[in-house]
């Protein structure tokens, strides 16, 4: 594999993963790297910049504090910003040339947090892996580090949601949506992961029954949580009633049985194709086959757990494999950006994600949570 | 459903008294304005006409140059080879590169004229040997011309910057041809400069042939440019590429400063004119209009409070000292440091006006310093702008098209209009690579 792509784009990387899962919950994150990361991720991944006084910054790493190991200008700089700002925490987020050097990102953490005081994490993320890699370990962090061990289950149904960000959602009022869901299945909703919610909301999770991861940004955080509090998960987005019945009746189940709960649907075939992260393609696939019958297959070019692929779906990551594996397809829904890959007659659904094609097409990205009928109507 | 949080203590500025250069601030962690008007290296790139930029860079390099691209309505010119973890400890990084690249140039739908293959900084630090591959790739390639060209800014701090790498690189696919006597290239700027820019009335007074990348349509007009007799350069990134440029076509190359001060912008184009062997511009009434302009402007903007930043132009502290002089309430510059060029300007405000705020733009608590509600400032630049959160700005990047005496009326032709009306500041300035095109 040559690792090219001749026109269509790049997936958000790791380091901005960890970034936008962070972003509203008062900390500090710092990218390692020399320039450029901050201005990406706060131009193309992050549609709160302007809006909300989140504190991400960049170390401005040089070639001779790479080459020398000065690891005490970064330490310095992260102690000096701290004790002006003041943030809830501090995390520290790894690019490429950290990975060449062997930063210890876990060792820098821990220097951090003896000499301000402040909780501090490292995140060893290379820039080489999608957005998801990064939000997942970045949750889970806040998981094992901030929940509360002595919370105790409430006495009403109550859940979280967990991995939802804007490179998945944008700002469009799909979180909204998912919460609405949530309290219309009868269940109090503790917290979001990570939007909506304060870093104290979140520290409460362990009282909840049941979790609703809603991508796959949210999967470490849901087996810590599990860990910690036996709490099980659902994996899925509730879109279209008869989806979102599936996942009405596995959070029951899960909460009832204490198991972890996967609902999809799969139908034989699949001449639709999807392209996009898998918690929140496969949600779709199986609402359109529930609600349409047609057959619907996924292409994941993030990652996500194998368990929740199903036969006919496939994790691609290149345009080259991407591009054959559209060679049977008579449909494609993905990212306007795919578009240039998608076989001449062909049709092409359009369902932009922050994640793919950042703020380009921000206002056209729907609420598949509470449109979903509208969107079922451009399919068919 | 958005909030912000609780904001720390505001940041003040460095009065200019005490001031230091060329870093007035701390160096520390970084932040980012949410201003994105000036380009990039994918912008610079697109100026060469019919070229193939290629990108070789991980994910998260990858991100900004690709949807820079794509925000241009130019993907279609852009293509990547995505570097990954399995490549630094195998140690292919240069079969990678001339792979990939070789891939995608088969894959094309045209065979471009000219690819602009960028490295990034991984590959400076794996010792990657460049030579070999551009070598393998002109081998393999014969009827391409291969520029190398660089996203690692790991390196700002060491040797050229990749912003003057950038400036030079564009102009390396030129292939000497004979100099046309009385043919002038203008080089090492993104927008195309003013048709009554002094530099422009300058060389068409005297007939000259006057190529800009800005005005190319074909590889071949871009070609023509290296029959140029004089190479003029107004912008200090741009020098160490005139220099290598006119040691290796062979013509003379001139910078002409871009500058608010009445002495140095007849200095600068006097010196041109001499050089070419043209008669030296007539600057007779210049001084007295401007200084009349100024005072036409000052009537009409009175105390208002005024904002520079450094991305309005190379010379910010210069025309702050322009402004103050003439009567403005300028109050604050925005900058993170003072270039070489500025010095004079720096110790004249140091002392003549020491009040004058200087803020950085970087600096983490830069964070929290926007203004929460409107102002009534007029900014000259977009950070200015969006730092005092005011709709009256003149928006401009990187000097415009401006140059000489020019320079000066138009700016405060711009403070006018500012002045009078309203623009809508949160979507104009992020808008990246202002006047290249972007879609967003």
């Amino acid at each position: 594999m040559k690792q090219t792509s001749r026109i269509i784009s790049t997936y958000s990387a790791d380091v901005f993963g960890v970034c936008s899962a962070l972003f509203e919950l008062g900390g500090m994150t710092v990218m390692h790297d020399a320039s450029g990361c901050n201005s990406t991720y706060t131009t193309h991944d992050e549609p709160r910049w302007y809006d909300m006084d989140s504190m991400v910054y960049i170390s401005g790493l040089s070639e001779m504090e790479a080459i020398m190991g000065d690891d005490e200008k970064l330490i310095g700089d992260i102690c000096a910003a701290a004790e002006e700002l003041h943030p809830k925490f501090i995390a520290v987020a790894g690019t490429p040339i950290p990975a060449m050097t062997g930063f210890d990102f876990q060792a820098v953490a821990e220097l951090i947090q003896l000499r301000t005081g402040i909780p501090a994490f490292g995140f060893a993320t290379t820039g080489m892996n999608t957005y998801v890699h990064g939000a997942s370990m970045a949750l889970e962090a806040v998981a094992r580090r901030f929940a509360d061990r002595d919370a105790v289950k409430t006495a009403e149904p109550s859940a979280n949601i967990l991995g939802l960000t804007p490179l998945d959602f944008s700002v469009n009022g799909s979180d909204i949506s998912i919460v609405r869901f949530l309290e219309e299945s009868g269940y109090r909703v503790l917290s979001r992961w990570a939007m909506g919610s304060s870093l104290e909301e979140l520290a409460r999770a362990g009282s909840a029954h049941v979790n609703l991861v809603v991508s796959s940004t949210g999967l470490g955080a849901a087996k810590a949580l599990r860990e910690l509090f036996g709490t099980p998960y659902v994996v899925g987005v509730p879109m279209g009633d008869e989806f979102s019945a599936l996942i009405r009746g596995a959070l029951q189940t899960a909460a009832a049985t204490g198991e972890n709960q996967f609902p999809a649907c799969c139908l034989h075939g699949g001449d639709t194709v999807i392209i996009g992260e898998g918690v929140t393609s496969l949600s779709l696939a199986s609402a359109l086959e529930l609600s349409t019958g047609r057959s619907v297959r996924v292409i994941c070019p993030t990652e996500t757990d194998e368990v929740l692929l199903r036969e006919k779906d496939a994790k691609l990551q290149f345009e080259e494999e991407i591009l054959e594996a559209l060679s049977t397809a008579r449909q494609v829904i993905a990212d306007p950006l795919f578009k240039p890959i998608c076989p001449g007659g062909v049709r092409f659904v359009e369902l932009p994600t922050e994640s793919f094609s950042g703020r380009i097409y921000r206002e056209e990205i729907p609420d598949l949570v509470s449109d979903f009928q509208k969107f079922v109507s451009e399919v068919l | 459903m958005l909030k912000r949080i609780e904001r720390p203590r505001e940041l003040s500025g460095i009065p200019m008294g005490k001031a230091s250069f060329p870093s007035p601030f701390v160096s520390g962690l970084e932040y980012a304005s949410p201003a994105r008007g000036t380009w990039n290296i994918v912008h610079t790139g697109m100026l060469i006409p019919e070229a193939h930029q290629i990108f070789v860079c991980a994910a998260s390099c990858l991100r900004g140059v690709v949807l820079t691209a794509a925000e241009l309505g130019m993907a279609h010119r852009f293509s990547t080879v995505e570097v990954r973890e399995n490549n630094l400890l195998d140690g292919d990084m240069e079969e990678l590169v001339i792979e990939g690249v070789g891939d995608i140039i088969e894959k094309l739908p045209k065979r471009p004229p000219v690819v602009l293959v960028y490295t990034s900084c991984v590959h400076h630090f794996a010792g990657c040997d460049l030579d070999m591959i551009y070598g393998q790739l002109r081998q393999r390639f014969p009827d391409i011309d291969f520029a190398d060209c660089y996203m690692n800014p790991i390196m700002r701090k060491s040797g050229l910057t990749p912003d003057q790498l950038m400036r030079s690189r564009l102009y390396m696919p030129l292939k000497p041809r004979p100099i046309r006597r009385g043919s002038a290239a203008i080089i090492g700027h993104d927008l195309p400069l003013d048709a009554d820019s002094d530099l422009i009335l300058l060389l068409k007074e005297n007939g000259l042939k006057i190529h800009e990348i800005t005005a190319c349509k074909t590889y071949e007009d871009y070609q023509e440019m290296a029959e140029s007799e004089f190479y003029i350069s107004r912008y200090p990134s741009a020098v160490a590429g005139g220099d290598m440029l006119a040691e290796r076509l062979g013509g003379t190359h001139v910078y002409v400063p871009f500058s608010f001060d009445y002495d140095e912008i007849q200095q600068g184009l006097t010196r041109l004119a001499q050089i070419m062997g043209i008669p030296a511009p007539d600057f007779s009434g210049k001084r007295e209009a401007c200084d009349s302009a100024l005072q036409e402007t000052l009537a009409l903007i009175g105390d208002t409070p005024i904002a520079i930043d450094y991305t309005y132009c190379p010379r910010p502290l210069g025309l702050a000292k322009l402004l103050l002089d003439a009567g403005f309430n300028v109050d604050r510059v925005y900058l993170d440091t003072i270039t070489g060029e500025e010095k004079q300007a720096f110790e004249y405000l140091k002392e003549k006006h020491p009040d004058l705020q200087l803020f950085p733009t970087v600096h983490a608590a830069m964070r929290f310093h926007g203004a929460r509600e409107q102002t009534n400032y007029l900014a000259i630049g977009q950070k200015a702008a969006h730092f005092t959160n005011t709709n009256h700005f003149v928006n401009v990047v990187e000097g415009g098209g401006m140059l000489g005496y020019q320079a000066i009326f138009k700016t405060l032709e711009l403070m006018r209009e500012a002045f009078r009306e309203e623009k809508d500041m949160r979507r104009q300035i992020q808008i990246k690579g202002m006047g290249c095109g972007g879609c967003v």
